[in-house]
């Protein structure tokens, strides 16, 4: 062997050396960093997550503040000056609200419209498919013809059906959203808990005598983690643009809760006649939103994926 | 075949019972049917006669009985705004929503197979990494937003498009449509493509990986090495093979265009179904409402029973893989 191999084949080890020396949540940092585009959409993430929770913090104006608002500054261009001191970045929308302040506010709402549906989602629906998976037979049976037949219709459909019946709100928009996901994550986790039962530490919890409970929760559901969070992310993003887009058709949100879809609702009536800031800023946002947690779901998808380990 | 036909049939009539309780349900024990079907502005006659023809006296379950009867009878009620029944005034707005759809459709084959086969025959071109960042950003673009921005370019700072409505019709074999007059076109153009934009896009990637696994197969490089020329290849050889999982997925999302034309037919004001039931929503047109709900639900009912008796026939693993279950 040549001296040449040697070093290649020591660096070789080296490397594996130090990759068995991180822990688990190293490796998988540095494994999602490693896409630029990733990370940019991660930081774009960060950003826009606090911006929103931090939004009475940084708006200039309290866009529901009726004091500090005033209807004389309806349908500004961005760039105006305001009579308050500051500018108004985005310009005004047509109660003479600061775009960029209902756009910060706007993003708390669809935010976490967007986030909590899919959380409850996602509690939901993995209990729903643990069961099918550890059940098996008739129940399992039964409850993917559920999930397939629900599947089959698309998310719209069903969450304006809903809305049709039941009318607007924002625990209405909720049930429509959970309704609308459950069955992804039912389908997720029991595809994985399936996998997952037959392995043999399962067998071994078994012999231990472990409830049947403390197996499924403490021992299957962990490790079916990696293929929800991905679910997760992409849910998250579908349940934020299919919320912006029912509050758009006027039958998701009402006017007291401003998501960004309302917003671009609101400034709809004034595109016609050129004034088009007022709709494309919030869709700017929400935009930038759904393609970053898209991005950082696939990156999430491809880190998490053990097949495709390196 | 025959009894995969049954039991994929008996599980599409259960599905549309099971919605027809819910639609029940969320019309006569969550709301209060009188005010959901009556109109409020009727007087206590006619209230009173009105529910006794929609059988609201009687229990709950004769009462369910006779929701289905009305319904497959067709009396679903009359519209309060437009006081026709409800059940026309669908049947009526379905050809414009269907027209859209269909468009849609043939938009995204028709844009979305060149592209995709492109930028799968030339997967490092600019062009090529063009074309994929568009479909990635068609998938991520809400699609509300998108029409709204059509609108503001191409109507409002361009004015090379109208921005509401059908347009003029014209009647050609029967079928009435703007796909046959040039006013009819100019209007159909931006809903249409506003619909499409998704499904060119998933067109785009389907293509684009079915292209780029066959530009390895045997059959190709025998094609090559036979001598053909690289466009009978491409045109004949490779478009055959990839084409089967694209009109397979085609045709699963007609049933989702149709959903979405909800969406588009707003942003346009296009006639359609879907615009009607936004406006019914807003304006309390229950009888609407529930017509609707019952049409579309048949509607998908069907189209979803077409797909996989289709899909059975061309793969036979479907139907085989039913009866060891």
């Amino acid at each position: 062997m040549t001296t040449v191999e040697q070093t290649e084949l020591d660096l070789v080890e080296d490397e594996h050396e130090r990759i068995l020396a991180q822990t688990p949540f190293q490796r998988f940092k540095a494994d999602f960093l490693e896409s630029k585009i990733a990370t940019v959409a991660l930081v774009t993430l960060v950003a826009i997550v606090l911006v929103a929770i931090f939004a009475p913090l940084i708006a200039p104006q309290n866009p529901y503040d009726l004091a500090q608002v005033s209807v004389l500054d309806a349908r500004l261009p961005p760039g105006t000056k305001s009579e308050f001191g500051y500018t108004f970045l985005l310009g005004t929308d047509g109660a003479g609200r600061d775009l960029f302040s209902a756009i910060l506010y706007g993003l708390r709402i669809s935010l976490s419209v967007g986030v909590m549906s899919g959380f409850i989602a996602l509690v939901i629906g993995s209990a729903i498919g643990l069961i099918a998976a550890y059940a098996g037979g008739r129940v399992d049976s039964v409850i993917m013809r559920v999930v397939d037949i629900q599947l089959s219709f698309p998310a719209i459909l069903i969450a304006l059906m809903l809305l049709a019946v039941f009318g607007k709100g924002v625990d209405k928009i909720m049930i429509a959203l959970v309704t609308v996901q459950w069955a992804y994550y039912a389908r997720t986790v029991r595809g994985t808990a399936l996998v997952e039962r037959s392995k043999e530490y399962v067998e071994a919890g078994v012999c231990l005598g472990l409830s049947r409970n403390r197996i499924l929760f403490r021992h299957i559901l962990p490790n079916c983690l990696a293929p929800l969070i991905v679910v997760g992310t992409v849910q998250t993003a579908h349940a934020i643009a299919l919320e912006a887009t029912l509050s758009f058709l006027g039958v998701g949100l009402p006017q007291t809760e401003p998501s960004l879809g309302l917003l671009i609702s609101n400034g709809f009536e004034y595109m016609l006649s050129g004034r088009y800031w007022i709709s494309f800023f919030p869709g700017i946002a929400l935009l930038l939103t759904i393609v970053s947690i898209n991005l950082v779901g696939d990156q999430l998808r491809d880190v998490l994926n053990p097949r495709l380990e390196r | 075949m025959t009894a995969y036909v049954i039991r994929r049939l008996m599980q599409s009539v259960v599905v549309v019972l099971i919605m027809s309780v819910i639609v029940f349900f969320g019309v006569n024990v969550v709301g209060d049917p009188v005010d959901m079907l009556i109109n409020p502005e009727a007087d206590q006659e006619d209230i009173e006669a009105a529910i006794r023809a929609l059988g609201l006296d009687k229990p709950i379950g004769e009462q369910y009985l006779f929701f289905l009867k009305n319904a497959i009878t067709g009396n679903l009620g009359k519209s309060f705004i437009f006081g026709e029944p409800a059940l026309q005034l669908i049947i009526q707005r379905m050809p414009a929503t269907l027209e859209l759809a269909i468009t849609a459709l043939l938009m995204a084959i028709f844009l979305g197979i060149p592209l995709g086969l492109y930028a799968g025959l030339k997967p490092d071109s600019p062009a090529s990494r063009t074309i994929m960042a568009g479909s990635i950003l068609g998938f991520s673009l809400p699609t509300f937003w998108v029409g709204l921005m059509m609108i503001m370019v191409f109507a409002v700072m361009l004015g090379w498009l109208p921005s509401t409505g059908r347009g003029e019709t014209a009647t050609f074999l029967g079928i009435t449509s703007s796909l046959f007059t040039l006013n009819g076109l100019q209007h159909i153009f931006m809903p249409a493509l506003n619909l499409a934009l998704l499904k060119i896009s998933l067109v785009i990637r389907l293509t684009r990986a079915g292209t780029r696994e066959a530009i390895h197969q045997d059959y190709i490089k025998f094609a090559r090495a036979k001598g053909l020329s690289p466009h009978r290849v491409i045109m004949v050889h490779l478009l055959k093979n990839i084409l089967i999982p694209v009109v397979t997925v085609i045709g699963l999302e007609f049933g989702s265009l149709v959903a979405f034309s909800v969406v588009t037919e707003t942003i346009f004001a296009w006639p359609g179904m879907g615009k009607l039931l936004i406006d019914s929503i807003q304006q309390l047109d229950r009888p609407v409402i529930v017509a609707y709900l019952i049409i579309i639900v048949l509607l998908f009912v069907t189209l979803n029973l077409i797909v996989d008796i289709l899909y059975s026939i061309l793969d036979p693993r479907v139907r085989l893989g039913e009866r060891e279950a």
